[in-house]
């Protein structure tokens, strides 16, 4: 069983007639299948019969000259968008059984573009983890070694993409769950501004920094969906009227790597991060590589300072608890989702649907957000965190102005062992890169730039100003046509 | 921060959460470290900074005051653990 090529190389041979959405979707649900013993990528996968025959609607539509940007494309979300065709989990004990009346704007539109989901991928339980190794349904792998993490909390979708299952997956971002899994597995990922494409229909975790996101395996790929994503949602009061770039037009007037297609373009890097305690040294060569590369095509380097940057972590991990435990009240065992059996009253019933339902790490943040809310200490946390987020902002801005673009690691380390985390604050510590853009409400960007000793997958994060998605896609095209890195599958994609 | 049981109590009945013995003490144990991680933020001065809620202050778009969604209680009440005669059943809550 051959890899699935890359969004754009099957779109072309859709188009050429050389490929069926009927083939390419029964290739996708094959390599799911085939996979899923290795890398526990997906917690629902449709029917086969139920795949095949949108996969044949599809091949119809093109037979009778309908166009559609993504027309027979297979895909998978993240278990965290509602869909009405296949189960919803959020990865939790609490949403076994959970089938949403409703598709969440996202999914929507991408279906409406003509791709087809095979189904719903796994993630750390409510989007909560830098690993995905907290998920009711057990860790998601990484396919360069599944004896490792793929990066949380989109790890499913990450490793779904890495291992050529499928050629793009949806996933959401609010502390670094799209470019952390997409760093680990050596592949494109994307956090867009928050704001720029609906939450709507995402189940929500911290609603002030949440965002979809995209995985793909470049950023020409990840321009084309981003188009079909992107946009006001009248169901979503966050979601922003400003209109949307022609990104793949925008990309495809880009001058050849030759040309120096990025004279002009000033790229920032942050010393202070290259410094910070615990990088590896493996990500500082391949950052340093990467950093020369964009030079060569022209970009200018400039050095900035984020001089709060430290403080993002502990703002971060009072802010997502604090919305977390306010959102996941929702979960009370009356409207929908677990209810426990044993219970002699309503706050009882409450109280244990709630213990039985939710997973350890879950529980964790809930309390840390109530305490962190809580009378008296409001003030101390929560508030506080509420200024020191305006500070790290105000550096990202005041970095932003002097330059175009930040270049930085994503990750300080390369995926680890799966269970070597061996407490919270160890975890919570491996979000120190992309955390900031999240509490400023940046788009990033995580795209590959080599591998350390080990084999496995190095990651670069650009980080742009406000809704300046189009920019980060054509630095990384420009990256990605001068170089070879986000070419390379793991072994086990050949199956 | 510290956490005596009765404030880790006082803490899991507001959130909701029961904890078994066990889990009282692990839970005690990280939550007191992760606040050695979050009371970094106290020594850092923040005198006069406006907090910030979010990150598009200055946006919120409106829409027209139309009703655009469709009646789907029985849908919604499908998804109920127990409900009867259009109504969600919890446990008797008035003698």
């Amino acid at each position: 069983m051959t890899p699935l090529s890359s969004l754009s190389e099957l779109l072309a041979a859709l188009a050429q007639g050389k490929a069926t959405a009927q083939s390419l979707v029964a290739c996708a649900h094959a390599r799911a299948k085939a996979l899923q013993p290795t890398l526990n990528a997906f917690i629902s996968l449709a029917e086969p019969e139920q795949s095949a025959a949108a996969a044949r609607r599809a091949d119809q539509r093109r037979a009778h000259g309908v166009e559609a940007p993504l027309l027979g494309i297979p895909i998978a979300h993240k278990d965290l968008f509602v869909t009405t065709d296949l189960p919803t989990t959020a990865a939790s004990r609490m949403l076994l059984g959970y089938r949403s009346p409703f598709d969440a704007t996202v999914v929507e539109r991408l279906a409406a573009a003509g791709a087809i989901a095979i189904g719903k991928t796994n993630l750390d339980e409510f989007a909560m983890g830098s690993g995905n190794e907290h998920s009711f349904f057990g860790p998601a792998r990484n396919p360069w070694d599944p004896t490792r993490v793929p990066g949380g909390s989109s790890g499913g979708s990450a490793a779904a993409v890495a291992a050529a299952i499928v050629p793009a997956a949806t996933g959401t971002d609010t502390g670094g769950s799209v470019r952390q899994p997409a760093a680990h597995c050596g592949i494109t990922g994307l956090k867009p501004t928050y704001g720029r494409v609906s939450r709507y229909g995402i189940i929500a975790y911290a609603s002030s920094l949440d965002q979809a996101g995209l995985f793909a395996r470049s950023a020409w790929d990840i321009a084309l969906l981003l188009r079909q994503i992107a946009g006001h949602d009248p169901r979503d009061s966050t979601s922003v009227d400003c209109p949307v770039p022609d990104y793949p037009a925008i990309l495809a007037t880009l001058p050849p790597p030759r040309d120096r297609p990025l004279v002009g373009w000033r790229i920032g890097i942050v010393p202070s991060f290259l410094a910070a305690d615990g990088v590896q040294s493996d990500i500082l060569a391949a950052l340093e590589a990467a950093r020369r590369t964009y030079e060569q095509l022209g970009a200018a380097i400039v050095e900035c300072t984020l001089p709060a940057a430290e403080l993002a972590i502990p703002a971060y991990y009072i802010i997502a608890p604090a919305e977390a435990s306010s959102n996941l009240a929702r979960y009370d065992g009356v409207r929908y989702g677990h209810r426990t059996e044993r219970y002699d009253d309503l706050f009882a019933m409450y109280c244990q649907s709630r213990a039985e339902g939710f997973g350890w790490e879950v529980k964790r943040r809930i309390l840390i957000g109530t305490f962190v809310l809580s009378h008296g200490y409001y003030d101390a946390y929560y508030r506080k965190a509420q200024q020191v987020r305006r500070l790290v902002t105000d550096g990202y801005r005041s970095a932003l102005e002097q330059c175009d673009l930040l270049l930085t690691p994503v990750t300080a380390t390369t995926a680890w062992p799966i269970g070597a985390k061996a407490n919270p604050v160890e975890e919570y510590l491996a979000d120190l890169f992309t955390i900031g853009p999240s509490l400023a409400g940046l788009p990033a960007l995580a795209h590959p730039i080599g591998f350390d000793a080990a084999g496995l997958p190095i990651g670069a994060q650009i980080i742009g100003r406000p809704f300046d998605e189009a920019r980060l896609l054509a630095a990384a095209h420009i990256y990605q046509q001068a170089t070879d890195w986000h070419r390379a599958l793991p072994p086990l994609a050949h199956l | 921060m510290t956490l005596d049981a009765d404030a880790l109590d006082h803490l899991a009945h507001l959130a909701r959460l029961a904890l078994t013995p066990q889990e009282r003490e692990r839970m005690a144990e990280e939550l007191v470290a992760v606040f050695t991680l979050l009371d970094r933020l106290a020594a850092v001065s923040t005198d006069g900074v406006e907090p910030m809620a979010h990150p598009l202050a200055t946006m919120q778009p409106l829409r027209a005051d139309i009703v655009a969604e469709s009646d789907c209680r029985d849908a919604l009440l499908a998804l109920a653990p127990a409900a009867e005669a259009g109504l969600y059943l919890v446990p008797k809550v008035i003698e």
